[in-house]
């Protein structure tokens, strides 16, 4: 076992015996499957309403008012969730004072930063796994595209994993588990608002960057199914960027 | 083993510690004393490379800190102020995963494993969440922790603390069986710990080192006369008197409890038999006469005390700086 299989699996085995796992992960699956819950029923209200209206078997798609508006809503479940998973991974070394443990181990600094990102990572998929119960049941019940379900998936992933290296970053700033919550909480809900503000600056240079350093319409294009380079580099150079900056606050730490 | 060359480290405007020089042979146990902000726990982080010195160098084991950091850890125990556990693991789990972070696997993580939980005693305890546990076993958790890859060089801040007198007693032991084999840097606030495992000790004082040498150098050295307890079992008040007219007897202070005396001499003259004989031909009951060495204790408070914020100098045969101190001491007859 290598020095960083050692730190995942500590930090797993840290997950699993604390309750925030368990608590985050139930609070995760229950919004999902009630906002499944109310998007089928409301498409069901729909079909009704079509079959009134046309006098026969109406034809819905699922795709577009069941997934599209659920991996919708759940940017904003993840926003608030994914900052209280990896509030502890520094935070807490600081705090309990293994930290100083950690950085006089033989173990490169990138190498606790990827441990820990990769553990917190792993879990997120694992949950993410469950909700494919959802489109899995569903499938039982009605037809629909696959494919822009993958792609939303994908797209959780993704928009998943670059919320849990801020995370990480976050909880690199301090030793206070809520401040680094609220921190990471705040620096995404920062690049949320900001594609507001993209919109409103419209077809400019400055709108166009802002739109494109925001997460939105990155996430959204895989949402509606559609796979762009260009949105797998916003996410995978994000990620890069904030491993990096996480591991630069990390050595910061020995300077002061 | 350890050198360490003319460190300094400033935080901003305020120098922790301020060249900061010495060195620890293989097999050399060192403790360090120093009054709590001295720049102890600043200089084992330096050493542990978990913070880079401001100017110096320090090389453990032939390896620059600043250059081969990743060997330098290798190659160190460090047993931090809190003993570093995580405790949601037991304490098999924990130690198993500080071997795997050194590199550690396999048999040889097993033995390791083994051996560190029988020499600190945790078999007991292997399987039980470190949360659960005292203060005491968590302090040998990390003890254990810091002798499990059998470094050459081990650091260890306050290593007793939190310990009862028997478990104290066997980890001095477990200390000293160490010496020979392995470096040791121990911090301690507790003096008779330093004298009862080290064979060298630095002081240290508002960062700097103010002296360094055998605990018994430096009470010799420090000595300014010889002190003698006298009791005495019918003590009348011309004893004072007849013991004053003994040539080389400065000054006589009442000790503790009645009877005593603390019989001040000149440097270098031991008067215990002349002070024997009056005290017998005055039939005044001789119950104990013993010379009183300078403890650890005295040497720390004189080195340590301050004034105007420097470490107080000590006469001439003052241990500051400590090159003239030595050389006062060879000139001495």
């Amino acid at each position: 076992m290598t020095p960083v299989q050692a730190v995942i699996a500590k930090e797993l085995r840290g997950y699993f015996v604390s309750p925030i796992v368990y608590v985050v992960g139930t609070v995760f699956l229950l919004i999902f499957g009630f906002l499944s819950y109310l998007y089928v029923v409301f498409a069901g209200a729909q079909a009704i309403q079509l079959m009134q209206m046309q006098g026969g078997p109406a034809q819905i798609n699922l795709n577009d008012l069941v997934f599209r508006n659920l991996f919708a809503s759940m940017r904003f479940v993840l926003l608030i969730i994914l900052p209280i998973l990896t509030m502890r991974l520094f935070a807490e070394e600081r705090k309990l004072r293994t930290f100083e443990f950690l950085m006089t181990s033989p173990i490169g600094i990138h190498e606790i930063v990827i441990g820990k990102f990769v553990s917190i990572l792993l879990i997120y998929l694992g949950l993410l796994g469950i909700t494919g119960l959802v489109p899995t049941v569903l499938m039982l019940f009605s037809d629909f595209d696959w494919n822009p379900i993958l792609t939303g998936y994908l797209g959780m992933a993704l928009l998943g994993a670059l919320f849990l290296a801020v995370g990480l970053f976050a909880s690199a700033l301090t030793e206070n588990q809520i401040v680094a919550a609220f921190v990471g909480f705040g620096i995404l809900l920062t690049f949320w608002l900001i594609s507001g503000l993209g919109a409103l600056l419209g077809d400019t240079a400055a709108g166009r960057i802002i739109s494109y350093v925001s997460f939105m319409e990155h996430y959204d294009r895989l949402v509606r199914g559609l796979i762009d380079t260009s949105d797998l580099v916003y996410f995978c150079s994000g990620l890069i960027l904030m491993l990096f900056l996480t591991h630069r606050v990390v050595e910061s730490t020995r300077w002061k | 083993m350890i050198e360490v060359q003319n460190i300094t480290k400033r935080y901003g405007h305020h120098t922790a510690i301020d060249r900061v020089t010495f060195s620890v042979a293989k097999g050399e146990v060192l403790a360090f004393l120093g009054p709590n902000g001295a720049g102890k726990t600043t200089t084992m982080r330096i050493l542990t490379c978990f913070m880079p010195a401001t100017e110096g160098t320090v090389r453990v084991a032939g390896f620059d800190c600043a250059d081969q950091p990743i060997e330098v850890k290798r190659r160190i125990g460090y047993l931090p102020e809190t003993p570093p556990v995580y405790q949601e693991l037991t304490v098999t789990e924990y130690l198993t995963f500080v071997g795997r972070l050194r590199g550690m696997g396999g048999r040889n993580l097993t033995s390791a494993l083994d051996q560190s939980i029988g020499r600190l005693e945790l078999g007991s305890v292997r399987h039980r969440l470190i949360g659960n546990l005292s203060r005491g076993y968590r302090q040998r958790v990390g003890l254990a922790q810091a002798l499990l890859h059998d470094p050459p060089v081990l650091i260890l801040d306050e290593p007793t603390i939190g310990l009862d007198p028997k478990q104290i007693i066997e980890i001095r032991e477990l200390i000293k069986s160490l010496a020979g084999s392995h470096s040791v840097i121990l911090s301690t606030h507790i003096l008779p710990e330093a004298t009862a495992v080290c064979q060298r000790v630095v002081i240290i004082s508002a960062g700097r080192i103010v002296a360094e040498d055998s605990p018994e150098q430096l009470s010799a050295r420090l000595r300014q006369s010889e002190k003698i307890s006298l009791t005495l079992k019918t003590p009348s008040a011309a004893c004072e008197a007849k013991l004053h007219e003994i040539p080389g007897i400065l000054n006589i202070f009442p000790g503790e409890g009645t009877g005593t005396f603390l019989i001040e001499c000149a440097l270098g003259r031991d008067l215990r038999d002349e002070i024997a004989r009056v005290a017998v031909s005055n039939h005044w009951g001789l119950l104990e006469l013993r010379t009183v060495s300078m403890t650890l204790e005295d040497v720390f408070l004189r080195l340590t005390r301050h004034e105007d914020g420097l470490p107080q100098q000590v006469d001439g045969a003052a241990a500051i700086p400590r090159e003239d101190a030595q050389a006062a001491q060879e000139a001495a007859p």
